[in-house]
């Protein structure tokens, strides 16, 4: 899995490092460090409904914090847990956009083994950041 | 941890932090703890309490009470007052989980009466107040009616059948806030949170049976006066919030404060967690009055939920719960900004008191206490981890040093992640059974996460919030059962 849970930063709310040889790598990595603090098994989510992906956001972090809110959203509104499935990032007129789809189901307390619900991705020590290999990001999620 | 050099020994119980300390303190910034406290703090609330002590507005310190740990923006146990007229509001003084607070429930039942019935007690409770990962509740209403919800709070769950009359006065705002305004809200808010009235939520959110044991009554007086009167006498205690909809509303509004505080309001802010808005703006405004949404969907939650609690008791004992004496003690607020007046330096203010991971502690005679409590002061509900105890104080005269504010748990001192490395869901709750503690959880690692070892000493918070007369201790509760989100 291209992302770790930290022990060291934050104790009430969970903390996670992820990262990827490009953005979409990174924001997917992201995306499923989220769903994986709510799902304890990622494969136990099959792809039977999808979401199309579409969001804007002047700030590249800023456009990541907003997937992982999208995500949280369709959780609560639809009861649904989502994987980010392909996603392309790209700038336009120094606007970052997000297209992509996510897929995934309807919560099933019979099949998925659930750990806790993330409330938001806050934006204590919050960072997205390139490094020699790709890219990284530091997210702590308030529980 | 090291602390920070510049800490200075104001009492036994409050060290205070200059300005010198930061680049931009309005305000020293001042800690409720003893010395071991203090020196087992995380020291990542250091930075952040000096932080907050940047905010325009600050009013004499910046606060952080005894159960005080890591947060985002303000520390978990953070108070700040920000003066209503040049003041700043911000929702990482709140927090996501806008009014999470405790709830307290009486019955005149002895620990004798309830033992035979405690599994089958906590089993319906965990059938009938759900629990968990994106989990919904029984009140089906549409969208249009939830806008109602969390414009009349707890009072349109009374109305609708859901509790009693006399609950509203013993919640904090008679469970409805003045001046919400659905109309600040987004959609996506409301999507997330109308169909959750009645979820318990996650994380250290949890429904507790306890019992009152004779040795562990420390003002009998006032026990007598809280309705804790007989032997052994069982309570429940809840601990949830305003779900996904109160996170939203939090969320937006974090975003909609990035975007103005500083090109528009010219504001610095040091972590952009604290993200602000003067509190006399359009923005500001707006999230004021979204906010109480929250607040008050919080008390519906907390209602049903009592609702519920009333239901499952009758039917276990086959008596109503008006026989089985289910009363309220109180419902306070964790996760608030509300307008209040305090003394400061001789005059009456109007501040826009913060206070996130801490209750409000009002001291006697004190306007918006219920008439029955107004001469002792505020029932202060503290919960501890599941397997130590919890706490019911009252507020004080001392509490002004505090804009009436005290601890709001024990506080956590280890990380999430750690604590499932460390112990098994399963384990722990054989263990628990046989200490006399049933439980019952909708996630086993959710459950380790919540080990009493992964938390401060509750005694010792409690006991420091007395020394340094900021609240006094009434009742302590030990824990039988527990349904844990």
């Amino acid at each position: 899995m291209p992302f770790e849970f930290l022990e060291d930063i934050a104790t009430a709310d969970i903390a996670f490092r992820a990262w990827g040889k490009d953005l979409e790598e990174t924001f997917t990595a992201a995306a499923d460090a989220t769903m994986n603090v709510m799902v304890e098994e990622l494969e136990s989510i099959d792809p039977r409904e999808k979401k199309e992906l579409r969001l804007e956001n002047d700030h590249l972090d800023m456009l990541l914090f907003d997937l992982l809110q999208e995500l949280i959203y369709y959780k609560d509104a639809e009861e649904l847990l989502l994987r980010v499935r392909q996603i392309e990032i790209q700038e336009k007129d120094r606007l970052h956009v997000l297209k992509g789809v996510a897929s995934g189901e309807k919560i099933d307390r019979n099949r998925h083994r659930f750990r806790v619900d993330v409330k938001a991705v806050t934006l204590h020590l919050f960072r997205l950041e390139k490094t020699e290999n790709g890219w990284e990001t530091l997210v702590i999620l308030d529980i | 941890m090291a602390l920070p050099k510049n800490i200075e020994r104001v009492s036994d119980t409050i060290w205070e932090i200059s300005p010198s300390y930061k680049e931009g303190m309005r305000v020293p910034a001042r800690i409720y703890a003893t010395e071991k406290l203090l020196h087992d703090m995380d020291h990542v609330v250091f930075d952040q309490i000096t932080n907050v002590a940047t905010l325009p507005g600050v009013t004499r310190y910046a606060l952080c009470m005894p159960d005080g740990h890591f947060g985002y923006g303000f520390p978990i146990g953070g108070v700040a007052a920000m003066d209503a007229e040049e003041g700043v509001i911000s929702p990482g003084g709140i927090g996501f989980d806008i009014n999470c607070g405790m709830r307290l429930v009486l019955t005149n039942l002895t620990y004798d009466d309830v033992k035979p019935h405690l599994k089958e007690l906590v089993d319906k409770l965990y059938d009938r107040v759900p629990a968990g990962v994106g989990s919904t509740g029984f009140v089906r209403i549409s969208k249009n009616e939830f806008r109602q919800v969390i414009e009349q709070g707890a009072r349109w769950c009374v109305h609708h059948g859901y509790g009693w009359e006399e609950d509203l006065e013993l919640t904090e705002e008679s469970g409805c806030i003045e001046e919400a305004d659905s109309s600040k809200i987004s959609d996506k808010a409301i999507d997330r949170g109308f169909n959750q009235i009645g979820t318990l939520g996650s994380g250290n959110h949890y429904l507790e049976i306890q019992v009152a044991r004779r040795e562990n009554i420390l003002d009998e007086e006032l026990a007598r006066l809280f309705g804790i009167t007989i032997p052994d006498q069982i309570v429940v205690m809840f601990h949830c919030g305003s779900r996904g909809f109160g996170h939203q509303v939090a969320t937006d509004y974090l975003q909609v404060f990035l975007r103005v505080m500083e090109s528009k309001y010219g504001i610095k802010i040091l972590d952009r967690e604290l993200a602000s808005a003067p509190f006399d703006s359009p923005e500001g405004k707006a999230y004021f009055s979204a906010m109480k949404g929250g607040i008050n969907m919080s008390f519906a939650n907390r209602q049903v939920i009592l609702h519920r609690i009333r239901e499952v008791f009758s039917g276990v004992f086959g008596r109503s719960p008006e026989d089985l004496g289910m009363h309220m003690v109180y419902d306070v607020a964790h996760n608030t900004a509300k307008l209040e007046r305090h003394l400061v330096d001789g005059k009456m203010k109007s501040l826009l008191v913060h206070r996130k991971g801490a209750t409000r502690a009002f001291g006697p005679e004190m306007e918006a206490l219920p008439a029955r409590y107004k001469k002792v002061g505020q029932p202060v509900i503290i919960g501890g981890s599941m397997e130590t105890g919890s706490y019911l104080l009252v507020g004080t005269a001392g509490g002004h040093q505090t804009f009436y504010s005290t601890a709001h748990g024990s506080g956590r001192t280890m990380s999430r992640t750690k604590a499932r490395k460390l112990w098994r869901g399963q384990r722990l709750q054989r263990e628990m059974e046989d200490r006399g503690i049933y439980v019952r959880t909708a996630s086993w690692s959710g459950l380790a996460e919540e080990a009493g070892p992964a938390y401060k000493d509750i005694d010792a918070v409690i006991a420091a919030t007395e020394q340094a007369g900021i609240s006094k201790r009434v009742v302590r509760f030990i824990p039988i059962g527990n349904v844990k989100g």
